[in-house]
């Protein structure tokens, strides 16, 4: 593993503009907005505390649970912020301008959440889905001895990498690609094509499907609605590539979206869409740029020649800690370097889907 | 698949099958109740011309919906004919857990029924399914888990006492964006595996997928309320 891909992904912080809503206001004048910078591997439930603060002298006496919402949209507080960001900012903002809440929770819409408790189980049920789907087992998470499972929360809460590190290494979650090479070495486990064992990597797939066509980020319609977003939470199996060819991230992405790519045995043509407009987008103001790490994988990969058919579905954007990597990339690279603290690598796309045409 | 060496997990693929196979034999011995619907997804197709979704590509859930659990509603009142048929059908069969005396919260001081909705949901994860539940008033106000909870057997509510975040968790449905109440999946394969273990023809003959739900849900079921007929139990492939 990449200790600097890392290092970037966990320092990688959104600088967020939060404003009070109006109706939570008890005081006048309304006070200013809170200016932090979110970690993007956190949760915005974990800013409960400092908020608070800031506001306090304009908050009303009784108190609910917290919840944000950006233009109209309630955020779902388990998903990490930088996901969010990525999502739901098809030119990411900055700062990001949220709204906070704290009456008013919308029950039918956002699962309940008790604060700091909530999301640290939410986490670890993460983790244990993970070593489930890495290992067969969530045995490793299950024993975790208490004081090593507050450490390893308190890690994540105040982005300690070091003693993450520490902790997780105990749960034998190995790496992808690397552990295959290793048992290779040391088992005589491979069948006799000395093929790569297959295994599954946790991701979490949020795709925003768009049937208009939009040239501009800035263009891009907002997303106002969770139903049109689509969760997908289902391992990706890496196989051994065909004839040595190794598989990239967009082999796993179409992986998990069947109803949208042609399988390739099924087709003659390739349906890649790999745009020159989709150059690796890294802002300064983002520290969890990845660019030297990412450098070193451009170097060495193969530039694959694309034609795409105007019928198929087009892939805009893939976006992954805030980079935009390109799609020929080995998908082992990035899931081992971008995932997050729960073994989940999170991706967002943005599809766009061709209108369905009258055939003669 | 061979019992010995099955890891007591299925593929989505299998899911599919038995859940065909499950539908249709609760169905046959267990027709007073309504009964489980298959509910593909997403239903809405997207707006391309790629060739027909094989079937195996198709996904989905089973879906029991508007269900009265035995004890949800105050004893001696009933919101309509067909609740009674099924409160006193669930009533006279074999007892397999401790009589359930836990009345409802009351709202307005007028007896209320609630209804359960059920959904099985495969789960890509840990490769087995999962059942997501949700309770609500007639009037479609939600239960609360504590509301739940009194509904639930006895020794439910105790395990419920005693891991709140591990055993039943409030989570996301994976399809309908809402938040629903789940049973956590992850010891699911291992008590599988020994359900199967221990039955001496299923280990001679080997497992049948289309066998897997039912006993699944004769553990799991047990949790919320839902009993199996003793005859859904019986593995065809045992009766030669």
């Amino acid at each position: 593993m990449d200790m600097e891909a890392q290092r970037y992904v966990w320092d990688g912080a959104i600088p967020l503009q939060i404003h009070l809503h109006e109706s939570d206001v008890a005081t006048l004048p309304a006070p200013p907005p809170a200016l932090i910078l979110a970690p993007r591997i956190g949760y915005l439930p974990l800013l409960a505390s400092h908020l608070k603060s800031h506001f306090s002298s304009a908050l009303p006496p009784r108190l609910d649970t917290i919840w944000f919402e950006y233009k109209g949209l309630p955020l779902k507080w388990y998903i990490p912020t930088g996901v969010l960001f990525d999502l739901l900012c098809a030119e990411p903002e900055r700062p990001w301008n949220l709204t906070v809440h704290f009456t008013g929770y919308p029950v039918n819409i956002l699962i309940p959440c008790e604060g700091e408790d909530s999301v640290k189980w939410s986490f670890i049920n993460s983790l244990k889905e993970a070593a489930y789907i890495i290992n067969g087992n969530c045995k490793n998470v299950m024993n975790m001895s208490q004081p090593d499972q507050v450490e390893l929360w308190r890690s994540v809460l105040n982005g300690n990498l070091e003693p993450y590190r520490r902790v997780s290494t105990k749960l034998k979650l190995g790496t992808v690609g690397d552990e295959y090479a290793a048992k290779l070495n040391l088992s005589g486990e491979t069948d006799f094509s000395g093929q790569v064992k297959a295994g599954r990597v946790p991701v979490r797939l949020y795709v925003w499907s768009v049937s208009e066509d939009f040239e501009d980020l800035e263009d891009a319609p907002q997303i106002d609605s969770w139903d049109k977003v689509s969760y997908i939470n289902r391992p990706v199996e890496i196989q051994g590539g065909e004839g040595g060819r190794c598989f990239t991230l967009h082999d796993a992405v179409k992986s998990l979206l069947p109803e949208y790519f042609l399988d390739k045995s099924l087709s003659n043509e390739e349906s890649l869409t790999v745009g020159d407009e989709h150059e690796q987008r890294v802002s300064s103001e983002d520290a969890s740029s990845d660019r030297k790490a990412e450098e070193e994988v451009e170097n060495s990969s193969e530039h694959i020649t694309s034609c795409y058919q105007h019928d198929d579905a087009e892939i805009k954007l893939v976006r992954i800690q805030g980079i935009q990597p390109k799609l020929e990339i080995p998908f082992s690279w990035v899931a081992n370097n971008l995932m997050n603290p729960e073994h989940f690598l999170h991706i967002c796309v943005y599809l766009k889907v061709p209108q369905a045409n009258t055939m003669s | 698949m061979d019992a010995l060496s099955w890891d007591g997990t299925l593929t989505s693929r299998d899911f599919l099958v038995s859940a065909r196979a499950f539908a249709e034999k609760w169905k046959e011995f267990n027709s007073a109740f309504p009964p489980w619907t298959w509910v593909p997804c997403p239903p809405k197709q997207p707006p391309c011309h790629l060739p027909q979704l094989q079937q195996q590509q198709q996904q989905g859930y089973l879906s029991l919906e508007k269900t009265c659990l035995p004890g949800s509603s105050k004893k001696g009142h009933v919101a309509s004919q067909e609740d009674v048929d099924e409160i006193s059908l669930t009533e006279g069969e074999e007892e397999l857990e401790p009589v359930d005396n836990a009345t409802l919260v009351e709202t307005n001081n007028s007896p209320q029924v609630c209804y359960y909705d059920f959904h099985i949901v495969y789960s890509d994860s840990y490769r087995v399914p999962v059942l997501y539940f949700h309770g609500y008033y007639i009037d479609g106000h939600p239960l609360a888990l504590d509301e739940i909870e009194k509904d639930l057997p006895a020794c439910s509510a105790k395990v419920l006492l005693e891991s709140k975040w591990t055993f039943i968790t409030q989570e996301e449905h994976p399809y309908l964006n809402r938040p629903w109440y789940k049973l956590h999946p992850c010891g699911t394969s291992e008590w599988m595996k020994l359900l199967f273990l221990g039955d001496d023809s299923l280990a001679k003959n080997g497992v049948a997928v289309e066998q897997y739900l039912v006993s699944w849900l004769s553990v799991v079921g047990q949790v919320v309320g839902i009993r199996i007929p003793f005859e859904m139990l019986n593995n065809p492939k045992s009766c030669n």
